[in-house]
């Protein structure tokens, strides 16, 4: 007995020796089991990475990624996206060859259309600044296309930002809507009432109107039909975003303030469709998923091809971008564009896919013939140095 | 005398100072001395409690908070949490406490058990009852209500409850025999005496009428010093005082034996007793694993801190203009723009608090686990149990797994460890005639004993006389104690009928053999009875011998004798011992024939004992019994004088034989021996056998192959040139292998190699600091280099203290290598604790070596599973444990860091709070931790065979700095990879067939799931044996993540004040080029290693890689 507080003091100061002297102390006196697991013997599989084993599998997949990033490649290409920067839309950008189409409406040039609402930028000014951008496509867009508004330089992923919002007065929470969270700060409360939608996402709302005119050889101008139902994720719209409870959103917000920055309250964002209104406003919920980079680009309208209708969506020909400028970007020297794009299996353009692929697929393929020919080399003769051994 | 007495006056006038007194006076039986004696300071002493535990109920969350934040760690976690909680950081709290949480509570939770055990041990011995003497009555108490001086009653075969002082016992002379096994290992029977005042008390009531006290020093731990005084007072008498010394001394812990009860006085008790003061918490080892794993934390740690620092500097460059510090639509709350000062450092800590993941909790919490878990299987593997010892091997610390992989010196006890330590009677030579008898070991017979060949059996008088006598020494000459079974008749009729229900303890196993022999071969038997008188029985015959004195063995005079006197009167002194002692004390006999017989045994590596005789005229007898009385009952300088009353006693001998004993080798040591050669280790042999057996065994042994060059360094050669030049000798004749080495580093082992013999004498004169300092040191360091270059090295002669000398010197040499001791005996208990690792082996002398030990072995030939097979999966294991943690967190880490720069340094988070939680407890813990405990590279067979695949890990040669640059790189790549792959593919367009976009979280899960993919198939390209279990703990996380994210995404989560993820893993999943996105990057993210391994392999393959594909009939 002696020896057994010998034994434990003797562990102090060493934490895990005592359990497991327990453990070895067990099995004192009594073979240990003889099963699998314990004698570390379970049926295993054993691969070896040799140059053998590696040879094929590079050769198959070089030959997998290789089509696979033609054929994103191809695709790629094949995605119309008008792009142009506004003082040389006339010239250069004509949207011939180059797949793209982005209008950079900012207005920082002398020469653009917009400069001048630009430059006499006031907030909730009562008149509101439009200018009118002209574009020509040279080919036709012949599925749907799809209308974006890209920002630069814009950080909408800066942590302060980012968190600036409070998810369940968005989801319609009577409380939060009462009393938001103080994340919204400093834009949680204004004139003591409590902002709704709070926080500096929803506070800078993007809310530039942008209207696309097509200019017939004659002269005249037809308007566009821009649909905005589907730009936002469907999941956003009917679950994670609701308003809250009530029949009539301008009883349900009263007691909450407006954004500052905005004009008009969240209740009234889509004068045309009372199904759009309140937290559940299709470009309120497309601003709100903050972008991942300070360049983005956000989904605003979608043309639709119209049924049964052979003529392309948008024909080629002049157009007119016209544009209500609302929203200063000069200040953090910003970029507004207007981006049109149709949309593929894989989405937008971005040929990065196809190249990354076939990169990768031709190093692997290289990669292989190389180690091949090492094998070749250098198996032999390890081969040979092996058999005295 | 004087001296204490002066002391008691000082210490009378400075009252208040007691506790400064270094002597101890104690009352026995309470009793005051009588009022003319000195004045004595009552001093407070500890109850006889035994507290090993740790903690009580009180300080238990307070006290073992302290100490687990005591580590730097569990500090750094704390204290990250901290800011977590003080600062508006990127993530929450969460992220950091619940880990933490957690590994504490489970920390927690464990050593509270622990402790409770502890407590629950401390209680079963502190309750044991215990005789107390009271008003001349026996009372029985439990032990730790003993107080100083309280008379204590023992009884055979218990342990003394506390440190006692001998009164008196049940035997007439006052003696009493006790076994100190459990305190230093010597399971020997020692013997002490009582006062001589007090041992005729027999009775209770005499014992607690005596009135007396002792004086002692204070406790102190040494074990075998002991000084004190006894003064007996007694009625109109002056007081008698007696000088009391170690012998008079019974230990706690020790247990009496052969005794029937003893009275003694409690003058150390609980905690102040020498066992208790002895054991100190052993130092924690620490293995070289665990020192390169801080390296490399230090390394992330300055990464650490640099990226926040990196980022800070940028964050402020950046937000110069006003514009990017807060834009119209990202403006600061109030309170926030006020605190313009402390902002750059709550930024930097935000930074720190957002890449601290790159230190993980869990790599600790993985790293313990695995070290825990993986002692199990040590413990369980069945090739390394033993069937007669019944047991397996035993891990007494998880903390050195790893480090059986990196030895580089083995140090080796001899006897018990490379020998059986079973003493095999092989041969004696009586006047130069050689009698072989068969083999007899400890108690059984190995072969058939029935007869006795003797190689020459011409009968003749003065050859037969000797032989007697020769065969009467055997018999009579020795302090081997019979272990009666039974009943004393049982005994008779067993050995009889030639099964021996009895058995021998003697503290030196030859001498069991010895007496074994003698009986086989001439049926002879002895019973000893009631301390002086024998009976033999020869050849039937009955002698009766009165065993008058024994001079007992002592290591200096390496022989012991007896004084018997024989039924007919005469006297006889009988003498053996190493022939070294015993031979110039000689005055007749064939000394010739026996010393060339005992040089030959000796060569041949048995043990080797002469045996003498004298026959003592009574004029010699009562010189002889005067002069040991006299001696004996000295009072100052016992020992010098005892010395030299034997000295006086032991000489005029007639020379009768010599025997040989041999101490065979265990099984597979040669086999162990040589393979831990292949493996690189250089193996020393630290032996306290005299040279030539020693040299013997290590030819046995293989230690020493017959192509061994030889150098000696010993007392023989010092003595006919000095140390320098020898020493300067050796070295010149190493130096030449040394080029050669560095030349052909590869074929080393070709180059002649060396064995350097060295003893004990020698040892001390060259590590002796000089008396110029310069000199020695040079000394030693010749002698490192000397052995360094040699394979083998042997050093007999060794004191334990030397051993640990040794192993000392070797650790603290210019390269630090791994050392490894292994023994069995207490002897070998220091350098076991000394060295990196300390092997016990579970051996016939006692237990302390295995106690003492970080693993116990039942036979020395495990030991090469333990280090070739366990050491290297151990090492390789936690090596890719180490180096895949640090490489994870770098890939999971550093696109955060990335991304930084593209959100204006605003530490806002990749990941949900849920994946940075999540990543390293749940979705990538669990196939490293399995990997790290079955991985095995090449088949154990392979390991087993091929001993040189051991140098493939030699030296940390997986955890030194190129290999964890090599992952650490990796791992930026492959972080570059998932941020910039998912930054073109992100950047300004949508890859959703609807036109719909994607956010930031988006961009981060994407980034997240490429992560999760890559880390674990990384580890599954690492993996080289895939049972079920990896499959499914490797293809388990993987879906575990998928079903995670899933469900974290896909229900709006009540408590959540943020809904951030909702369907966001969903809507990633449903867009083609996402998928085809994160196969790309996975596939572009392994590819390098990939390449790397199979290059390495193909263009200069490790003996390890080779052994993997070997040739095909091996791997079955």
């Amino acid at each position: 007995m002696m020896a057994s507080s010998y034994n434990a003091k003797e562990e102090d100061g060493n934490p895990s020796s005592a359990t497991v002297h327990g453990g070895a102390g067990t099995v004192k006196n009594k073979k240990p089991d003889n099963t699998a697991f314990k004698q570390q013997r379970l049926p295993a599989w054993q691969p070896i990475l040799t140059a053998g084993t590696v040879l094929p599998a590079f050769f198959v997949i070089g030959l997998i990624f290789i089509p696979i990033g033609i054929g994103l490649f191809v695709t790629s290409n094949n995605i119309k996206e008008f792009e142009a920067c506004l003082y040389s839309v006339y010239s250069k950008y004509s949207f011939s060859s180059l797949s793209t189409l982005q209008i950079d409406y900012t207005g920082v040039d002398l020469s653009s259309p917009c400069f001048n609402c630009s430059q006499n930028y006031i907030w909730n000014s009562t008149t509101p600044c439009t200018c009118s951008v002209p574009f020509s496509l040279d080919q036709p867009f012949e599925s749907n296309v799809f209308m974006y508004y890209g920002l630069s330089n814009f950080y909408q992923n800066h942590r302060r930002y980012v968190k600036s919002r409070d998810d369940s007065q968005l989801n319609g929470d009577l409380s939060s809507l009462k009393n938001p969270s103080k994340e919204c700060e400093p834009y949680r409360t204004s004139e003591n009432k409590p902002i709704a939608p709070c926080g500096a996402i929803a506070n800078s709302l993007f809310n530039d109107t942008l209207d696309l005119y097509y200019i017939d050889p004659n002269g005249s101008r037809t308007a566009i039909p821009l649909v905005k139902k589907g730009i936002a994720w469907w999941t956003d719209k009917h679950v994670k975003f609701r308003n809250p409870a009530g029949n009539n959103l301008t009883v349900v917000f009263q007691g909450t303030s407006k954004p500052v920055n905005w004009r008009k309250p969240v209740y009234e964002l889509d004068p045309s469709d009372s199904d759009n209104n309140g937290f559940i406003n299709e470009d309120f919920i497309v601003w709100m998923r903050t972008a991942a980079l300070p360049t983005f680009r956000k989904l605003y309208r979608i043309i639709q091809k119209k049924p049964n209708n052979m003529s392309p969506t948008l024909p080629r020909g002049q157009y007119i971008l016209d544009v209500t400028y609302n929203y200063p970007v000069r200040s953090f020297e910003g970029r507004k564009r207007m981006i049109l794009s149709t949309i593929s299996w894989m989405g937008g353009k971005n040929p990065f896919l196809g190249i990354a692929y076939i990169t990768v697929g031709s190093v692997c393929f290289f990669l292989g013939i190389v180690l091949l020919i090492i094998h070749h080399k250098y198996g032999n003769r390890n081969n040979n140095a092996d058999i005295p051994n | 005398m004087d001296f204490s007495v002066l002391r008691n006056l000082i210490s009378r006038y400075c009252v208040g100072e007691e506790y400064w007194v270094d002597s101890r006076t104690v009352y026995i039986g309470h009793k005051e001395p009588p009022p003319g004696a000195e004045a004595y300071i009552l001093q407070r002493y500890p109850d006889n409690r035994i507290v090993s535990s740790k903690y009580t109920l009180w300080n238990f969350i307070p006290k073992n908070l302290f100490e687990q934040f005591r580590r730097i760690a569990n500090f750094y976690f704390l204290l990250i949490f901290l800011v977590q909680l003080i600062i508006d950081t990127p993530t929450s709290p969460v992220t950091s406490g619940l880990p933490l949480f957690f590994v504490i509570t489970v920390t927690a939770i464990k050593q509270g058990y622990e402790d409770w055990l502890r407590h629950k041990a401390d209680c079963s011995i502190n309750e044991c009852p215990v005789d107390v003497i009271q008003q001349g009555a026996v009372v029985r108490t439990e032990s730790h209500k003993l107080r100083v001086g309280d008379i204590v009653m023992v009884r055979e075969d218990d342990t003394f409850p506390c440190d006692l002082i001998l009164l008196s016992s049940s035997r007439d002379d006052g003696t009493c025999y006790v076994t100190t096994a459990s305190l230093d290992g010597e399971s020997s029977h020692k013997t002490y005496y009582a006062v001589p005042d007090t041992m005729a008390f027999v009775t209770e009531q005499e014992v607690d009428s005596l009135h007396a006290t002792i004086e002692c020093e204070q406790p102190q731990p040494d074990l075998y010093k002991f000084v004190g005084r006894i003064n007996i007072y007694k009625e109109q008498e002056e007081p008698i005082a007696r000088p009391l010394g170690a012998e008079n001394l019974l230990l706690r812990g020790a247990t009496l034996k052969n005794t029937e009860h003893i009275y003694g006085v409690a003058i150390y008790t609980g905690m102040d007793t020498k066992m208790a003061l002895n054991y100190q918490s052993k130092s924690q080892k620490r293995s070289a694993v665990e020192k390169s794993m801080n390296a490399f934390l230090i390394v992330y740690l300055c990464m650490l801190i640099g990226k926040a620092l990196i980022n800070t500097v940028l964050k402020y460059s950046w937000q110069w203009s006003s514009d990017h510090d807060e834009p119209w639509y990202n403006q600061r709350t109030e309170i926030d723009r006020e605190r313009h000062v402390i902002r750059a450092f709550t930024d930097f800590l935000a930074f720190m608090v957002l890449f601290n993941y790159i230190i993980p909790v869990s790599m600790y919490v993985t790293v313990e686990m695995q070290k825990f878990l993986g002692s199990y299987f040590i413990a369980w593997d069945t090739d390394m149990y033993d069937e007669d010892l019944g047991q397996g091997a035993q891990v007494n610390t998880s903390d050195l797994n790893e480090e059986l992989g990196q030895v580089e010196y083995v140090f080796t006890d001899k006897t018990g460890t490379l020998t059986e330590n079973c003493m095999e009677f092989i041969e004696c030579c009586v006047d130069g005639h050689i009698y072989i008898p068969h083999a007899i070991c400890n108690g059984q017979i190995l072969s058939a004993a029935s007869s006795i060949d003797m190689i020459d059996s011409s009968p003749g008088g003065q050859r037969r006389d000797h032989e007697d006598l020769f065969f009467r020494a055997l018999c009579l000459c020795h302090t081997v104690q019979v272990k009666e079974e039974e009943t004393v008749d049982g005994i008779k009729m067993g050995l009889h009928q030639g099964k021996p229900t009895s058995f021998y303890i003697s503290s030196s196993p030859d001498e069991v053999a010895l007496v074994e022999g003698a009986f086989f071969w001439e049926a002879g038997f002895w019973v000893q009875r009631r301390s002086s008188l024998l009976w033999l029985n020869f050849l039937c015959v009955s002698f009766r011998f009165e065993l008058l004195h024994v001079l007992n063995f002592d290591s200096v005079r390496r022989r012991m004798s007896v004084i018997v006197r024989s039924s007919a009167g005469e006297n006889l002194l009988f003498c053996k011992g190493a022939d070294s002692s015993i031979l110039p004390r000689v005055v007749s006999g064939k000394v010739e024939q026996v010393r060339a017989r005992v040089e030959q045994n000796a060569v041949e590596g048995l043990r080797t004992l002469c045996v003498a005789y004298r026959s003592l005229s009574p004029a010699d007898y009562e010189e002889a019994c005067h002069r040991l009385s006299a001696a004996k009952l000295a009072l100052q300088d016992r020992d010098q004088r005892l010395m030299q009353a034997y000295d006086f006693i032991e000489r005029d001998f007639t020379l009768l034989g010599a025997t040989a004993v041999e101490d065979r080798l265990q099984e597979k040591a040669a086999d162990t021996i040589e393979s831990l050669h292949k493996a690189g280790m250089k193996v020393w042999v630290l032996t306290g056998d005299k040279m030539e057996t020693a040299v013997a065994t290590c030819y046995a042994s293989k230690l020493f192959r017959r192509s061994t060059q030889i150098l000696e360094l010993t007392k023989k050669r010092t003595e006919e040139q000095s140390l320098h030049e020898v020493l300067f000798d050796l070295s010149r004749t190493v130096e030449p292998c040394v080029c050669v080495c560095v030349f052909m580093s590869r074929l080393s082992v070709d180059c002649q190699d060396y064995g350097l013999i060295i003893d004990g004498a020698t040892l001390s004169a060259v590590l002796k600091p000089g008396p110029e300092s310069s000199g020695s040191g040079n000394y030693r360091e010749i002698f490192l280099e000397i052995c360094r270059n040699c394979s083998a090295v042997l050093c007999c002669r060794m004191a334990p203290l030397q051993k640990a000398q040794i192993v000392k010197l070797i650790k603290a040499s210019k390269e630090h290598p791994i050392t490894l001791a292994i023994g069995d005996g207490a002897n070998d208990v220091s350098m076991i604790l000394e060295a990196h690792v300390g092997i016990g082996i579970m051996g016939k002398e006692g237990r302390q070596a295995a106690r003492n030990s970080d693993y116990a072995i039942p036979k020395f030939k495990h030991l090469k599973k333990m280090l070739l097979v366990h050491g290297h999966f151990y090492y390789i294991r936690i090596a890719e444990l180490v180096q895949y943690f640090f490489y994870k967190n770098v890939c999971f880490i550093f696109p955060q860091f990335l991304y930084q720069f593209y959100c204006g340094f605003s530490q806002q988070p990749l990941y949900d709070t849920a994946y940075l939680t999540l990543y390293n407890i749940s979705f990538t813990s669990l196939p490293i931790l399995i990997y790290s405990l079955i991985e095995k590279h090449v088949s154990v067979e392979t390991l087993k065979r091929d001993p040189s695949l051991y140098r493939d890990v030699a030296k940390n040669s997986l955890l030194c700095w190129p290999v964890f640059l090599y992952w650490t790189c990796l791992g930026l790549f492959d972080a570059c990879i998932f941020f910039f792959g998912a930054y073109f593919l992100f950047d300004n367009t949508t890859f959703t067939s609807n036109g719909q976009m994607f956010g930031n979280w988006t961009f981060g899960t994407l980034i997240f799931t490429v992560l999760v993919f890559t880390v674990t198939l990384k580890l599954a390209l690492d993996t080289h044996l895939w049972t079920w279990i990896n499959h499914f703990v490797i293809w388990g996380s993987l879906l575990f993540y998928v079903i995670f994210s899933l469900l974290w995404g896909g229900i709006i989560w009540p408590f959540l004040n943020y809904q951030r993820m909702y369907y966001v893993f969903m809507q990633m999943l449903s867009s083609g080029p996402a998928w085809l996105g994160i196969i790309l990057l996975i596939t572009l993210s392994l590819l390098p290693d990939v390449v790397k391994k199979v290059l390495c392999r193909t263009m200069c393959p490790t003996a390890t890689e080779r052994a993997q594909v070997g040739p095909l009939p091996d791997r079955i």
